[in-house]
């Protein structure tokens, strides 16, 4: 039996297998996932990004045990930055997750960045995809946030949660210019410590002076504390009125629209970069060596290669 | 993409998981292991203290990985390594090349290699003897799409 037909039937061990393909991007993954793709478009994606060691991890375990309860069928893709000097990687965002390892329908994979340097890899969403397609709904993307590769997931995800945490310097100050926006949910974590409070409300201020493009929706600030329990039912909840506020609104397809653009435009640049890392004599690297001659712009480079290209 | 010239036919990095089985605390060797085989270039996915035999191979099965690395300072390998090759072998992750380190005795090494372990790695071995047995030994697979 092939492996795309082993996903579709349950197969676990297919599943890990195939998503190892889509991480090394090869032709094997890529086929599997042309017969995946019509099986996909069920799950809710839901980022979770924000700094490191802000508890994100463990807000991920207790979504996990929320959504249990309900009998759902979760999947995590926890993405942690490959090594840029060995791009060997350590990935321990499992640890916060142990008591569902021998769940049958909870499924945890764990991902290096690779090539992408920042808190997601390349092919993030393509995991995703399989994991959508093997029938898991939601399928949560854990990502580290350093600035900006939170903007990177939220334009792919259709409800990304940020994750502020008390404790950081001067809370908000610290918060890059575009960063709060990308938030459809803003969580405090470590609810327990003292300076959540006023984080919680600094974060409400500056959300109310920069509403961003945010047509209807107001993204909630709540607070979360793994240690006490608390808090977890209020962001599943707004997960849930996120999920059917994009659906009345309209603002799925707009989303859907954009993470398909988003992902078309990257993958055409992955490739363009590899063909031009390749060195040979292909079109791109002629224009290249005109561009460096200084006898042609790169904007008229950039137009005679999309002239070359079939439409 | 692949740090490994070695082996042209595995256009992947290799996935290391590392676990700590047992009821012992102590973290230490496994997270020594754990660094030398990320400053090595593996993918080294860390679950951990306390696994047991099923969390180590439910674990092998969602990451996929190439290796499993069992770090053991009780003294209880003898006891400790029979369940976890079962458990591995019940979910068809005996494909996988499993290693083990911490404080295993030489008299006892030949019992737990007849259990399906290909090496283990005392306290005195250098981990660069580990990367490069596990360079060698990861194993190559074949899918259809
Ligand atoms: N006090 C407190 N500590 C927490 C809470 N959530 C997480 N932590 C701790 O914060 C540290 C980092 O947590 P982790 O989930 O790995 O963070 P991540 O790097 O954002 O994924 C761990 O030591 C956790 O135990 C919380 O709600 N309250
Ligand atoms: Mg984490």
């Amino acid at each position: 039996m092939s492996l795309s037909a082993r996903v579709l039937d349950g197969d676990r061990r297919a599943l890990a297998r195939l998503l190892t393909h889509i991480e090394n991007d090869d032709e094997l993954g890529h086929a599997a996932l042309d017969l995946l793709y019509p099986h996909t478009g069920r799950a809710h994606l839901v980022g979770v990004t924000g700094p490191p060691g802000a508890g994100k991890s463990t807000l991920v375990n207790e979504l996990i045990r929320a959504y249990r309860e309900r009998r759902s069928n979760i999947a995590v893709v926890a993405v942690d930055p490959s090594s840029p000097l060995t791009g060997g990687a350590t990935l321990g965002d499992r640890i916060r997750m142990t008591e569902w390892h021998v769940d049958p329908d909870v499924f945890i994979r764990s991902m290096a960045s690779r090539r992408h340097g920042g808190g997601l890899a390349e092919t993030t969403l393509a995991v995703s995809y399989a994991l959508d397609a093997a029938g898991f709904d939601p399928v949560i993307v854990e990502t580290v946030g350093t600035g900006q590769d939170e903007v990177a997931i939220a334009d792919l995800a259709l409800t990304t949660i940020l994750v502020q945490v008390p404790g950081l310097g001067d809370s908000v100050q610290t918060l890059k210019a575009g960063v709060l926006e990308i938030g459809d949910i803003l969580v405090v974590t470590k609810a327990d410590r003292p300076e959540a409070g006023e984080l919680a409300r600094d974060l409400v201020r500056l959300k109310t002076l920069n509403p961003g493009q945010r047509p209807a929706w107001d993204p909630p600030v709540l607070k979360t504390s793994a240690t006490r329990r608390e808090g977890i039912g209020a962001v599943i909840e707004a997960i849930d009125q996120h999920r059917a506020w994009l659906a009345d609104s309209g603002e799925l397809d707009r989303r859907r629209r954009r993470i398909a653009t988003t992902e078309i435009a990257a993958r055409v640049q992955a490739e363009l970069r590899r063909r031009a890392d390749a060195d040979d004599d292909s079109c791109l690297n002629t224009l290249v060596e005109h561009v460096i001659a200084r006898d042609l712009t790169p904007y008229r480079a950039a137009e005679r290669f999309l002239g070359t290209l079939p439409v | 993409m692949t740090a490994d010239v070695s082996r042209p036919d595995r256009a992947r990095r290799i996935r290391v998981l590392v676990a700590k089985p047992g009821l012992d605390g102590h973290d230490r060797g496994a997270k020594v292991m754990a660094r030398a085989f990320r400053d090595a270039g593996f993918e080294v996915i860390y679950t951990g203290l306390f696994q047991t035999p099923e969390m180590i191979a439910s674990a092998a099965v969602q990451e996929d990985v190439d290796v499993v690395g069992l770090s053991i300072l009780s003294g209880a390998h003898l006891a400790l390594f029979p369940p976890i090759m079962t458990a591995l072998r019940d979910v068809g992750r005996h494909d996988a090349l499993v290693v083990a380190g911490g404080t295993i005795p030489k008299e006892d090494i030949p019992a737990v290699e007849e259990l399906g372990i290909a090496a283990v790695f005392g306290p005195g071995t250098p981990l660069h003897e580990a990367v490069a047995f596990i360079r060698e030994r990861a194993p190559t697979r074949e899918d259809v799409p």
